[in-house]
């Protein structure tokens, strides 16, 4: 599958998700969180980029719209109200200790190979772009996913959630030409109101267990109820 | 369409409403009128249906399949709203919510019962998607309302794991759109229910085949299939009841609706290669591991609602193997099952509310003698219980039965499996349940003002369940039946 018979918008488009896939390592590795703030606002500039690449391919109109909303959604409005939380909980210089950082990005390595091994029956009829395509975005989406898992800072955990958005929007829009409008808006919406709930959690971890580190979130284990009395009734109504 | 949009703006505009109302007497009461309406114009809409078959309207789509559905949610959204408002006077009384929050608590009520009715109603996978979603979201502050460290940490794990599985999701829908595109003339409707279902035997079957294992763990982790079912325990135990009655009851189950329509669509796909049954064969594996795993985990529980949690788990887990055996016989069997489980597992929630309110606590080692410090509470969580587990003549141990016979037609060496499970999960509820109900109370235990209306309501509907199908209510579930798998069983 040579890529360099595909026409040039198309290995643009390539181009820009292989940009987006290295942000995504680089957000995996980064320890400190203003720095990783930073990256994934990039990562969201590269994905409304690739959905103007594919406005300009020509057949959707309304992917210029969804360009727009992207472009402020992803790389505007959330890492600014994810910086202004982080100001507002003082964590501006906050560095994170990774466990295991190299064995986490081979980690990230092999989920990128197994994206592809996962799309390559999928296409069979040759079409090399879009195998790529979505290879990378599910990559995007597992390392989203990774970063979730190994890291244990809340506010690192919201951006491995976001960066799997990413990866979504950048499947529906460069495979598909882009969602139905009335379901981008709703996903829209939806992350937008995700963002302001996430906003809101920081607060309430830290009143409840003093720092954001979300491993100390342990109280409600099946083991810990049966070694120690059962905690406090939440719903005792004396 | 009148009465489609009638149910969908009632919540909506309810909901906003309630955002404004500051007194909690009023809001109690709009809350309460709010969900009648919604349940009126719900009954509507299954007329509507039942007369012309399938209403449809711009992105919208009600037919046998999700109308009884519709008037399901709508109902045990009266019926815990009934319960809702005494109990959350009391919560108020108790000092442990501010105003601000019991606002935000009114309105989210609505705003869940609003993405519900959506995720229902629309004919639009992405549409679906953002229901659910939005279902999230509207129930995940209401996980921390009460703001103790463990609410919070519950919270915490239900919006970051169902936000992951949700995310899932909707990577397999992006695929399932994929795989339109190369099929369909018009793209835009892609995603299209009805008109994926129309097509559904040109789809890629690869391309599908990866789709619904996406989407299986992504709506999976919603209706609380093990190992995707961690948040579930945690946020039914931590939030306020009403919340766990309007979770267990109605949003599981919606989550299921999805995965069978997505399996409906799968299934046209792969008909035709040497997997067909590859879909139903993961919702089999999914469900009987989910099934056993929750049994067991029955007998470890110490608190009263993680406890019934896990019962929800194990009936899921039910649900979706009968759904993946497929066939007219086990898919009326779920569809009743859904129906069944829904009432007795709000009903039992509204008494454990009564039942926790009582003893002071909820754990299951503090609370006893529920039946000698007040009968009526006792004696419900009994029936409820009993109702639960599987006992005659209640309704659930019809659709059980009916289950079990259709797994004896195609996989007799499951029935075993499957009665060894029940016997667990019997054994787990009742070694619990026997010393709360019976046992002597502890000194000091009073009654206390139960409004146990919702509970008798619900009991007596699945008792009569249990004794006789009406005949209208059977030949709907057929035609749903018929929808779904293609033959009736009536």
């Amino acid at each position: 599958m040579s890529l360099a018979v595909l026409p040039l918008l198309q290995q643009f488009v390539v181009l820009l998700a292989a940009l987006a896939l290295f942000l995504s390592f680089v957000l995996l590795a980064q320890t400190r969180l203003v720095a990783a703030i930073h990256v994934f606002a990039w990562q969201g500039a590269l994905v409304a980029a690739v959905t103007f690449t594919v406005a300009l391919s020509g057949h959707a109109g309304h992917l210029y719209f969804s360009a727009l909303l992207t472009l402020i959604l992803k790389a505007l409005l959330i890492p600014w109200m994810l910086h202004r939380l982080v100001r507002r909980l003082g964590l501006e210089r906050h560095t994170e200790r990774l466990r295991h950082p190299a064995l986490v990005v081979m980690a990230g390595v092999a989920l990128v190979i197994f994206s592809y091994w996962l799309v390559l029956p999928m296409v069979e009829q040759g079409l090399a772009f879009t195998r790529n395509i979505i290879a990378v975005s599910l990559a995007l989406v597992l390392i989203g996913l990774l970063m979730m898992v190994f890291r244990q800072q809340a506010v690192a955990q919201v951006l491995g959630f976001m960066s799997m958005e990413n990866g979504l929007f950048l499947a529906a829009v460069s495979a598909t030409a882009g969602m139905p409008l009335v379901v981008e808006l709703g996903v829209a919406f939806d992350l937008l109101v995700a963002m302001v709930l996430f906003g809101v959690f920081f607060f309430q971890i830290r009143d409840s267990i003093d720092s954001l580190n979300v491993d100390r979130l342990n109280r409600l284990t099946e083991v810990e109820s049966l070694d120690s009395a059962p905690h406090h009734s939440a719903d005792g109504w004396s | 369409m009148t009465p489609l949009l009638l149910t969908l703006l009632t919540p909506l505009i309810g909901g906003l409403a309630l955002f404004l109302v500051r007194a909690l007497g009023p809001a109690g009461w709009l809350n309460l009128g709010v969900s009648g309406l919604t349940l009126l114009s719900s009954l509507w809409l299954a007329w509507t249906v039942a007369q012309v078959d399938i209403v449809t309207g711009p992105g919208f789509r009600v037919d046998a399949f999700n109308v009884y559905l519709i008037v399901l949610t709508a109902f045990v959204g009266l019926t815990t709203a009934i319960f809702s408002r005494p109990y959350m006077q009391h919560v108020q009384a108790s000092g442990r919510i501010s105003v601000f929050n019991l606002r935000l608590y009114h309105a989210l009520y609505q705003a869940f019962m609003l993405t519900m009715l959506v995720a229902l109603t629309t004919d639009n996978l992405g549409v679906l998607w953002v229901a659910v979603e939005g279902a999230t979201l509207a129930t995940v502050l209401l996980v921390s309302l009460y703001r103790t460290p463990e609410a919070v940490e519950a919270a915490w794990k239900y919006f970051i794991l169902c936000g992951v599985g949700i995310a899932l999701a909707l990577f397999g829908t992006v695929l399932t759109y994929f795989a339109a595109q190369l099929v369909l003339v018009d793209t835009e409707s892609g995603l299209t229910w009805s008109v994926l279902h129309a097509h559904a035997a040109a789809l890629d079957p690869t391309v599908m085949r990866i789709a619904f294992v996406f989407l299986l763990v992504g709506y999976g982790t919603k209706v609380g299939l093990v190992p995707m079912h961690q948040w579930l325990p945690d946020a039914h135990s931590e939030g306020p009841t009403p919340m766990s009655a309007v979770l267990s009851g109605l949003l599981l189950n919606v989550a299921l609706y999805a995965v069978v329509r997505l399996k409906m669509l799968v299934d046209g796909s792969l008909a035709a290669t040497e997997t067909p049954h590859l879909a139903g064969a993961l919702l089999m594996g999914f469900g009987l591991v989910s099934f056993m795993v929750a049994a067991l985990f029955l007998h470890r529980q110490r608190d009263i609602k993680r406890l019934f949690s896990y019962s929800s788990i194990e009936h899921m887990g039910l649900m979706t193997f009968a759904f993946g055996l497929g066939g007219p016989l086990a898919t009326f069997g779920a569809l009743l099952h859904m129906l069944v489980h829904s009432l007795t597992k709000s009903a039992i929630f509204v008494t454990v509310g009564h039942a926790t309110h009582l003893a002071g606590t909820q754990s299951i080692e503090r609370i006893r003698g529920l039946i000698r410090t007040q009968p009526a509470i006792g004696w419900s969580l009994l029936f409820g219980v009993v109702a639960i587990a599987g006992f005659p003549p209640f309704g659930v141990f019809t659709s059980e039965f009916l289950l079990l016979t259709a797994t004896m037609q195609t996989h007799p060496w499951f029935t075993l499996v499957l009665l060894s499970g029940l016997a667990i999960a019997f054994a787990g509820l009742f070694r619990h349940l026997q010393p709360m109900v019976y046992g002597s109370a502890p000194e000091g235990q009073g009654p206390v003002s139960a409004n146990l209306l919702p509970v008798f309501v619900h009991l007596g509907l699945v008792l009569w369940l249990g004794l006789s199908i009406p005949g209208f209510l059977a030949e709907w579930l057929d035609r749903a039946t018929v929808l779904i798998t293609g033959g009736g069983l009536l």
